[in-house]
């Protein structure tokens, strides 16, 4: 199996703990991972993406080029497009709908949904608000992994695991709270 | 053992640590960093009692390394790629001291510019200090080479710079270490004439320096880093690739093999045999490197006619600026290109700001009433987060130059005659460089108002402790500002009144003035109450 996903939101928004759990999940099957952060300047409220890259093989480069993503996991909207250009013509979509507003030009909603949903293979969920309903209103990422990854090929057993392994320091509280985040996103 | 999950920088820190480091010295930098945080939270490191607080500069950082290696033990100096010019001093006359135990000197170049005001190119300094420079491809290489860097290092008895560029430091990847060694002992230098450089003992090292060089070069060219894949059919192009060009060169083939000889190149001085061998076999060669066109220029020299053409940045097969990736390499060799859809002409850029409740917010707004009156081009600033106080909302300040800078060109702009001339500059880079600054303005009692703003913390970087934390008044006071001039503020909104009346105050004496600008940074403050408040 090979898997080149595009991790993308805003500074602080918790995409390198989804980059975390995928990458423990791989491991677990012992697969190969490369994966690139954005740290620094950049961080500042910025936008923010990592590459990361899954594979049995060797994997080369840090960088996934342009044209070959699998997919483009993102927790913002309007972040979801800026990586297009990376996106293979049968890759997926997968993002939260609740947009991010730090900026004073953002674009309108519909005009963001409109465009997300050009893209033949593609899921929009407010995860934000799936978060809520699950009292676990700081996993919204974890939503939005939950939507991701049948589209990967990880089974919710494999994911979970890989959760239990990352947020056990922090208690079983938070453990619970984001199983309940990655259940609500795999019904969605 | 199992792997381990890292950046190329953690790798690194892992690597030295496995190696027998006693100490790591360094300034915080993108993209260097996360070597010195992943020592600090080390357990390993905690029970070797292994040394890595942050240093004041990255030139207090690499003499004190200096100091330790001088004394036989293992040591690292890291920073980013400008910190090297802060250390440039130290740095060129180590190459003629030379070291005792292994001295490896990690500088992590930021080509892009992602986080950074340029993206000069470590190995020239490594060129221009005669020394040799090793440049990790992958994150295991990045683990291997500190053993094998503290090696070279203590071979010759000199430094060896180890240069890390941004997708290599922050990309994780899988780890096999080796078993620990232990750290060396502390001895004194037998020689006591190594690190004493009168002009009449420096003439011998610096012939002895140059005597190395040979050295130098064979061990580049039996360097098992250095790797020359000759076989193959198709010689109408060798390509040579530096660093971790030779992943992008990899998956340009998807990982299969190559049709052209290609020399892989992670060990300077550029190993001269295998490139003769290169050029003597094929028809013309392509450099493929990450950061400034090095190599190539080594390569090309002149062109005089008859020369086979050597292609890379220097003659637009590559950018002239910026990172690699793979797609960059992929035309290069006249590849197939590919390409997603375009970016949506509705996305809009997101560049990084202040964050909410930052702050320099209020610094800077407040500051902005006074100076109304004056118009832009009377506020000078520095490096760090508050450089972004350059962007709206704010347009407060004028310029971003290098650690210190505000204070010296404001003393600059004023002795031209500017009124009001004001500097901005953080606790941490006021600490960095910014002391010797404030010395030149008492010294002539330049008329500036200096704002230091004291977030307690490195903020840019994320959030590291520095020397002259709790100390601010007391350096201005022993600098000789005078105490009636040193006055405090905490940057809140309801605070408007006295901040302006304090800026209105300052303004008016002639003479230094220094105002602190006190409220702890809202990230370290997040951090802090999460610790204490766990959910």
């Amino acid at each position: 199996m090979k898997k080149d996903i595009i991790l993308a939101g805003v500074g602080g928004q918790g995409i390198l703990t989804v980059a975390a759990i995928l990458g423990t999940a791989a491991i677990k099957r012992g697969m190969n991972l490369k994966q690139a952060e954005v740290h620094g300047m950049s961080q500042r409220g910025g936008d923010v993406q990592s590459h990361l890259r899954l594979s049995d093989e060797t994997i080369w480069s840090d960088l996934i080029p342009f044209g070959s993503a699998d997919m483009i996991l993102s927790v913002e909207p309007l972040e979801a497009l800026r990586y297009l250009p990376y996106l293979k013509d049968d890759g997926w979509i997968i993002t939260n709908s609740t947009p991010f507003k730090n900026i004073p030009n953002y674009p309108s909603e519909e005009d963001i949904y409109a465009e997300i949903k050009k893209i033949p293979n593609y899921v929009l969920l407010n995860a934000d608000a799936k978060a809520k309903e699950q009292n676990a209103s700081r996993s919204m990422n974890i939503v939005v992994l939950g939507a991701a990854i049948k589209h990967l090929g990880f089974s919710s057993e494999e994911i979970a695991e890989a959760i239990k392994t990352i947020f056990a320091p922090k208690g079983d509280a938070i453990v619970e709270a984001n199983l309940r985040a990655l259940q609500a996103g795999v019904d969605n | 053992m199992p792997k381990l999950m890292l950046l190329g920088d953690e790798a690194l820190a892992q690597g030295a640590l496995d190696a027998g480091i006693s100490g790591f010295y360094g300034y915080p930098g993108t993209p260097s960093t996360e070597i010195i945080e992943y020592a600090q939270r080390s357990k390993q490191a905690e029970e070797n009692k292994i040394h890595r607080t942050w240093s004041s500069n990255e030139k207090t950082a690499l003499e004190t390394a200096l100091g330790m290696s001088a004394l036989g033990k293992r040591a690292m100096v890291t920073m980013k790629h400008v910190g090297l010019n802060v250390a440039a001093d130290p740095f060129m006359n180590s190459a003629v001291t030379g070291a005792s135990g292994g001295l490896i000197v990690a500088v992590a170049d930021d080509p892009s510019m992602h986080s950074s005001q340029n993206e000069q190119d470590s190995r020239y300094y490594g060129h221009f200090a005669m020394l040799p420079v090793l440049e990790p491809s992958n994150q295991q290489e990045c683990y291997d080479m500190a053993f094998y860097g503290f090696e070279l290092s203590e071979k010759f008895h000199i430094p060896v710079l180890l240069r890390l560029t941004t997708r290599l430091a922050h990309s994780r990847s899988g780890i096999t270490r080796r078993n620990p060694l232990p750290q060396k002992e502390m001895k004194k230098p037998e020689d006591m004439f190594q690190f004493m450089l009168l002009p009449a003992i420096a003439r011998k090292k610096y012939q002895h320096h140059l005597s190395l060089q040979k050295d130098f070069l064979a061990e580049s060219e039996n360097s098992a880093y250095n790797i020359y894949t000759a076989k193959r059919k198709n010689t109408k192009l060798g390509i040579i690739t530096t660093g971790l060009a030779y992943n992008y060169l990899r998956e340009a083939y998807h990982g299969d093999e190559i049709p052209y000889p290609v020399l892989k190149i992670s060990q300077y001085p550029l190993p001269e045999k295998q490139i003769h061998q290169l050029y003597a076999t094929c028809d013309e060669l392509l450099v493929v490197e990450e950061g400034m066109p090095f190599a190539e220029e080594m390569i090309k020299g002149f062109a005089f006619p008859g020369l086979k053409p050597v292609h890379g940045r220097l003659d637009g097969y590559l950018p002239r600026a910026g990172e690699l990736n793979p797609n960059l390499v992929a035309k290069a060799l006249s590849l197939p290109d590919t390409i997603g859809r375009p970016v949506p002409e509705i996305v809009v850029g997101r560049p990084p700001a202040l964050c909410v409740g930052c702050p320099h917010s209020d610094t800077f707004l407040s500051l902005n009433e006074v100076m109304a009156d004056y118009g832009r081009g009377n506020v000078f600033s520095d490096i760090g987060c508050y450089t972004l106080g350059f962007m709206p909302p704010y347009n407060s300040i004028n310029s971003c130059v290098d650690m210190g800078a505000s204070i010296t060109m404001a003393k600059g702009a004023a002795d031209s005659g500017l009124f009001p001339a004001v500097a901005v500059i953080g606790d941490s880079t006021f600490c960095h460089s910014g002391i010797t600054g404030l010395l030149d303005c008492v010294y002539d009692k330049a008329n500036v108002m200096i704002i230091i703003l004291d977030n307690s913390t490195t903020a840019m970087t994320g959030g590291q402790n520095y020397t002259g934390y709790g100390k601010l008044e007391d350096i201005c006071l022993g600098i000789g500002v005078e105490k009636e001039h040193i006055r405090v503020f905490v940057p809140l909104k309801k605070n408007y009144p006295e901040i302006i009346q304090i800026y209105k105050e300052e303004l008016a004496y002639n003479g230094v003035s220094v105002v602190i600008a006190r409220r702890e940074c809202i990230q370290t403050l997040k951090k802090k109450n999460k610790l204490e408040t766990p959910e």
